[in-house]
């Protein structure tokens, strides 16, 4: 039984915004799942129909099993989230809202009062329980979330844009407490649009854009897909006269130099097997930085020009 | 469809009592804000109309003024802020969001509305007995029919509680949340009969007045306290729990629906 599936979801929000076309996605049990896309891909609106705060247009969720609209009460208590936006009452204190969140799961108030405390010391936010939310800074904020996102002791753990205007110190905590928890059994989905935060983290990745789920693996996989690194070669002979390469990506950038893309899959034996068998001379070679963020805004890049003759 | 016995019934009944307890806690925090104003003003309308005009108005239906207008004075509070503390607690939520914190939850939406509503007769009921208290200072209040007035007051509080919440989904701006009180409330409160006997009125008028239902709630009220009435007791019930049912249906409708809360 899976943590999380999604079937056939679609939105259209009042207005005409397609935010999510036909996504399907399933997430096992004990996954840390990045969820991964640029701003405005549908990654909220997802995490909002899985917590009851968006409505779908068409389609289904699960939750352990559990059909969110046929069994609220199964569905519910199995999510935790950590919205993307601050939503506490203003007026209220650390430890009243996280024992006001326990007691709507149905969580009497001793029970609420013992995990408040673990949570919130957990979380390094005891010392600041009696202060009222908006007195809080925004890292404490994050953690409040967080702590209240935890105190019914969801199985599914979902955190939106969790690490979004955090300094770094605090991310690097927030991921060894994220990646604690997941160890301890909790499924985790994130999202985010750093690449560099799922990679760190999750196991699985989706990355959407434009409403459509366009990649569903594992990281590896997509690291493999994604990692190729890009070296610039000084050649003897003028760039004009430059054979076809079959296997690789080649660019020139001037009269001399080009730029070869080796990717994941293929070894740089494979690029001097290939430029031995055209004669190229090469007189010397660099490594160029080799960003993976820039491919991955690369790939979206290229989906949508792949995409583009079928709106043609 | 809420099932008729919830299925996690001591789950429910937690929700229920953190969010009562939430929206009570609430207005005693903002005490000077809710439950004082209503003491000071009700104070003021006791020595102007009752002590200072009052001695110069005659009997009234037997009573003298004073007495005749306490009970419509503490329903006039009562009315107000029943109304008053759901529509702004609720549009408040909605405003910082912090109701994303329920509807995340599975506390099922008839306990949402019951919540709110819980708070909302507390407070009408607080207030209702301050100036009860205010009023034994300025009138001899014997009760005359603790049943009827004990059971009057509560249901009002309930149906303007309910008619907070409605009015608290569909706001969209703080606006929203005065106009109702403003425009309808307040004029259909002083024209229910707090301040005079519909029967000091011309045919016209008091035929007119009788489709106002505050009307009925402060006479029935009345007639708990004083034994005298404009209107038949069975009809303010009929017409208050008719107003519940309806509220509450709409209510759990639009909560369905996710009107105003889920995009
Ligand atoms: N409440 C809303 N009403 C109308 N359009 C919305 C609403 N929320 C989001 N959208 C639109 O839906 C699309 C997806 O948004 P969102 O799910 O927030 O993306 P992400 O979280 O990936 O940045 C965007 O085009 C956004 O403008
Ligand atoms: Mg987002």
């Amino acid at each position: 039984m899976n943590a999380l599936s999604l079937r056939q979801l679609n939105k259209t929000y009042p207005g005409g915004v397609i935010a999510l076309r036909d996504i399907n996605l399933e997430v096992m049990p004990g996954d840390f799942f990045g969820l991964l896309g640029p701003n405005g891909a549908g990654k909220t609106t997802i995490i909002g129909i899985v917590s009851s705060l968006v409505r779908p247009s068409a389609g289904h969720v699960s939750v352990f099993g559990h059909d969110i609209i046929e069994d609220p009460w199964e569905a519910k208590s199995n999510i935790g989230l950590v919205p993307q936006e601050f939503n506490f009452n203003q007026f209220e204190t650390v430890s009243q809202i996280v024992i006001n969140q326990a007691g709507y799961y149905g969580i009497d108030r001793h029970t609420a009062q013992e995990r408040a405390e673990r949570y919130l010391r957990e979380l390094d936010l005891w010392g600041k329980r009696d202060a009222t939310s908006r007195s809080l800074s925004g890292g404490m904020k994050r953690r409040l979330m967080i702590a209240r996102a935890l105190i019914h002791e969801p199985r599914l753990l979902i955190l939106d844009e969790p690490t979004a205007g955090v300094d770094i110190e605090l991310r690097r905590s927030m991921w060894a407490f994220l990646r604690q928890m997941n160890e301890r059994g909790t499924t985790i989905i994130l999202t985010t649009h750093y690449l560099e935060e799922a990679e760190s983290l999750c196991r699985s990745i989706g990355i959407i854009d434009g409403g459509r789920i366009i990649e569903n693996t594992d990281v590896r996989s997509l690291l493999a897909k994604l990692k190729s690194q890009s070296f610039l070669l000084d050649i003897a002979s003028p760039v004009g006269s430059l054979p076809d390469f079959r296997d690789f990506y080649v660019v020139p950038v001037d009269e001399r130099t080009i730029e070869v893309e080796v990717r994941g899959d293929q070894t740089l034996t494979d690029l001097f097997t290939q430029l031995n068998a055209t004669g190229v001379q090469v007189t010397s070679m660099k490594n160029k930085s080799n960003r993976l963020e820039e491919l991955f805004v690369r790939m979206l890049g290229d989906r949508k020009r792949d995409a583009q003759p079928e709106t043609a | 469809m809420a099932a008729l016995y919830p299925a996690y019934p001591r789950q429910t009944l937690t929700a229920l009592q953190t969010l009562a307890w939430k929206e009570t806690h609430r207005y005693l925090r903002i005490w000077v804000q809710t439950l004082v104003p209503p003491a000071i003003t009700m104070t003021l309308y006791f020595i102007i109309f009752g002590s200072l005009i009052g001695s110069r108005v005659g009997p009234m239906d037997g009573y003298s003024f004073m007495e005749y207008i306490a009970p419509g004075i503490i329903m006039m509070s009562v009315i107000t802020n029943s109304y008053t503390n759901v529509v702004s607690s609720f549009f408040g939520a909605k405003f910082q969001r912090h109701i994303e914190e329920l509807l995340v939850s599975p506390t099922p939406n008839y306990v949402i509305l019951a919540g709110y509503v819980a708070g909302g007769v507390g407070r009408g009921l607080f207030t209702g007995l301050i100036v009860t208290i205010i009023a034994t200072f300025f009138a001899d209040l014997q009760i005359h029919n603790i049943p009827v007035t004990i059971s009057v007051v509560f249901l009002t509080a309930v149906l303007f509680s309910i008619g907070g919440f409605i009015n608290g989904v569909f706001a969209k701006k703080f606006d929203d949340i005065a106009i109702v009180p403003t425009f309808i409330l307040t004029p259909l409160t002083y024209l229910g009969g707090v301040f005079y006997s519909i029967s000091m009125l011309p045919d016209f008028w008091q035929t007119l007045s009788m489709a106002n239902p505050i009307l009925y709630m402060v006479n029935a009220f009345r007639y708990g306290i004083l034994g005298s009435s404009d209107i038949p007791l069975a009809t303010a019930y009929t017409l208050i729990l008719g107003f519940i049912a309806a509220g509450t249906a709409l209510s759990l409708w639009l909560l369905r629906r996710g009107t105003g809360l889920r995009s």
